[in-house]
């Protein structure tokens, strides 16, 4: 059995090698097919990836009370008649609540940065207390986090995001550095180490700047905006609890009757794992499908090519059949060069999107799998089985009088 | 004739009919005929006559429409294609006008071929197929391709295939067809040398010279045996 694997290997080994330019041109379209094929998989890992990453610097244990719903069927209007949630809100909702680990407001801005002659534009400027780092994951490259004292003075000093500060300051330590935003003096007293993922985009925390929420109202005026009332669960098990607490509070802090609705939001990261699902799952199937094509282009190329050498080779299989081989070995033979040339495809296919994969990955984040590279071996010896099977058949079957006449 | 040696082929009234568009053709129309071991039997006749459907019942490419065929004893007539090709491959050589050999191939593995099907071990079929080119004369020609090699050793290259598996008969398309005079002959010559060595040898012509290298001759027209006779001033050669 294995003899007989080995030899009919062989022979479509040579026969593929006979027709160097044919074959090269036929594996070109399983090269394409599966090598978009990887590609767009490990993109979508990759995307993938980064968000789960980008979300966890979120935390998965924290709710985020607002004036408005991230996700929400409710209408538009309706919420904005809702009154702000307010820094005094966040006072009396700080001194109520039992369960949460940390409270913090949160207030954002959107400033230009300036260091000497360095501006960076567009600024997502956090405002909050000092209780805010207790309600991420941040850790710091250098430097700290600002005080209780500071915050509660409303002291200018800012905390740079590690991707703000590699842009302000490229080969400066920036600690103690003085920055200007929006115009005001601060001085940097901390840097965070690299946190979030590009996806997040200026939402991602290496791209911000936290200063104190107090200063914040101070030179921006920002008070009269609602905030945000930043609340981490002492777990992710006991986040539904929190949650409820955190309801009953706000009600209490906003004298609400039992039976009236609540006039604020809690959102939570789940929500945004949903949306993303939700959107990103259209583009993945939209993706595979279409690089799914790709490959099916692919696969017709072997049939016809095939199609064409079962032609071509009408007399060869009349001679092989005249000396003893059975329409097995003929099914054989053939499908084993449908599956050879596919196979090479395959494996040059993968090739080129590792390689391609390492290009992209500087740009969208990417992630070859090992299952990845299964998967290109598996589609291009299914590609090739199964676009062979129609011309290998039409081998087997073809009748040894008549082939041997053919000319 | 020795009619002591065994009969390969036995032929009871074969016919053949094809259908060709309406109309039907009646290529056999009731062949008997006994072939018996180490015969040397020429096939004649006129194209059109039925002799090419002949050979291809006999070499197991096709089956007969009615009629019985036994070969060594076992009915072939309604065997299936995976029957037939086991038996073109252990029994019958086959030797064609235009060669018919693997262009891609070398001579040693074009001989190989039918052992590959056999399923013999590589290393015993490497040298059976050298032995076999070899008792051709052409054992410093093994790794040529075909298109390496002239008209004469092709055709040489042919017959050692269709010997590699020691088969019951060998049968013989116009082997000399496609070559000149003087290479034919050579052909010929070791057609002659195959049967005193005990093969049973089978040759379609339409050639009377060539013909006349056989024992026994059958002309066939119109899808019958017209005649059987044998050759009495037998062209033979030694060398």
């Amino acid at each position: 059995m294995f003899n007989y694997i080995k030899e009919n290997f062989l022979i479509s080994f040579n026969s593929i090698i006979a027709n160097k330019m044919r074959s090269f041109l036929t594996t070109l379209g399983i090269v394409i097919g599966v090598c978009s094929v990887v590609l767009m998989s490990t993109a979508i890992k990759g995307v993938d990836n980064s968000f789960q990453q980008g979300i966890s610097s979120l935390g998965s244990d924290v709710l985020y009370i607002d004036k408005f719903a991230w996700f929400s069927n409710e209408e538009f209007w309706k919420m904005r008649n809702r009154p702000n949630i307010t820094y005094e809100d966040y006072l009396k909702f700080k001194a109520l609540v039992k369960l949460p680990v940390a409270v913090a407001p949160q207030a954002i801005t959107v400033r230009n940065i300036k260091f000497r002659d360095k501006t960076a534009e567009s600024i997502f400027i956090t405002g909050s207390t000092s209780d805010f780092l207790a309600t991420t994951n941040f850790t710091f490259k250098s430097g700290r986090f600002f005080t209780e004292v500071e915050s509660e003075g409303g002291r200018d000093v800012a905390v740079l995001g590690f991707d703000l500060a590699e842009n302000l300051f490229p080969n400066l330590d920036p600690i103690g550095m003085t920055i200007k935003i929006g115009g005001y003096t601060y001085q940097v007293v901390g840097v965070l180490n690299k946190q979030g993922s590009t996806l997040l985009g200026s939402f991602n925390p290496d791209k911000q700047v936290y200063i104190p929420i107090k200063s914040l109202f101070k030179h921006f005026g920002l008070n009269w905006r609602s905030i945000t009332i930043v609340v981490r669960a002492p777990n992710s098990q006991l986040l539904e609890e929190t949650k409820i607490e955190a309801e009953q509070v706000m009600r209490q802090v906003r004298r609400l009757k039992s039976y009236e609705p609540p006039n604020f939001s809690i959102n939570q990261q789940e929500g945004l794992t949903q949306i993303y699902e939700r959107t990103v799952g259209v583009i993945k199937i939209g993706g595979l499908f279409i690089t799914g094509l790709s490959l099916f282009v692919g696969a017709i190329g072997i049939m016809n090519i095939m199609f064409v050498s079962v032609k071509e080779r009408t007399r060869e299989i009349g001679i092989r059949k005249a000396i003893g081989a059975t329409r097995r070995i003929i099914l054989t033979q053939f499908l084993m060069e449908a599956s050879i040339i596919s196979m090479i495809g395959g494996l040059i296919g993968l090739f080129f999107a590792v390689v391609l994969s390492y290009v992209v990955n500087q740009f969208i984040p990417t992630s070859v799998q090992l299952s990845a590279v299964i998967l290109a071996i598996v589609i291009s010896l299914l590609t090739g089985i199964i676009s062979g099977l129609a011309p290998a058949y039409t081998a087997a079957k073809l009748d040894p009088v008549e082939s041997l006449r053919y000319e | 004739m020795d009619d002591k040696n065994p009969v390969i082929i036995e032929m009871k009234n074969i016919t053949k009919t094809y259908i060709v568009g309406l109309e039907e053709v009646h290529a056999l129309r009731g062949i008997s005929l006994q072939v018996r071991k180490n015969e040397y039997i020429a096939v004649m006749g006129p194209s059109g006559s039925g002799k090419s459907t002949l050979m291809n019942i006999i070499g197991c490419l096709d089956t007969p429409t009615t009629g019985i065929y036994l070969f060594n004893g076992i009915n072939v007539s309604d065997m299936d294609d995976n029957e037939l090709a086991r038996i073109r491959n252990k029994e019958i050589g086959f030797v064609f006008q235009t060669f018919n050999l693997i262009a891609r191939s070398n001579a040693l593995h074009n001989v190989e071929l039918p052992l590959i099907y056999a399923n013999v071990p590589a290393s015993e079929r490497k040298e059976r197929a050298r032995l076999a080119l070899e008792s051709v004369g052409l054992g410093d020609r093994i790794h040529h391709k075909p298109n390496e090699l002239s008209g004469g050793q092709r055709q040489r290259v042919a017959i050692a295939r269709a010997l590699v598996n020691n088969p019951s008969i060998i049968l013989a398309d116009e082997p000399t067809g496609n070559l000149d005079s003087k290479t034919g002959e050579e052909i010929m010559q070791l057609f002659e040398e195959l049967h005193q060595k005990g093969n049973t040898i089978i040759l379609v012509t339409h050639e009377e010279y060539i013909a006349e290298h056989a024992k026994r001759i059958i002309r066939i027209r119109d899808g019958l045996i017209e005649a059987d006779e044998v050759v009495n001033n037998r062209k033979v050669y030694f060398r």
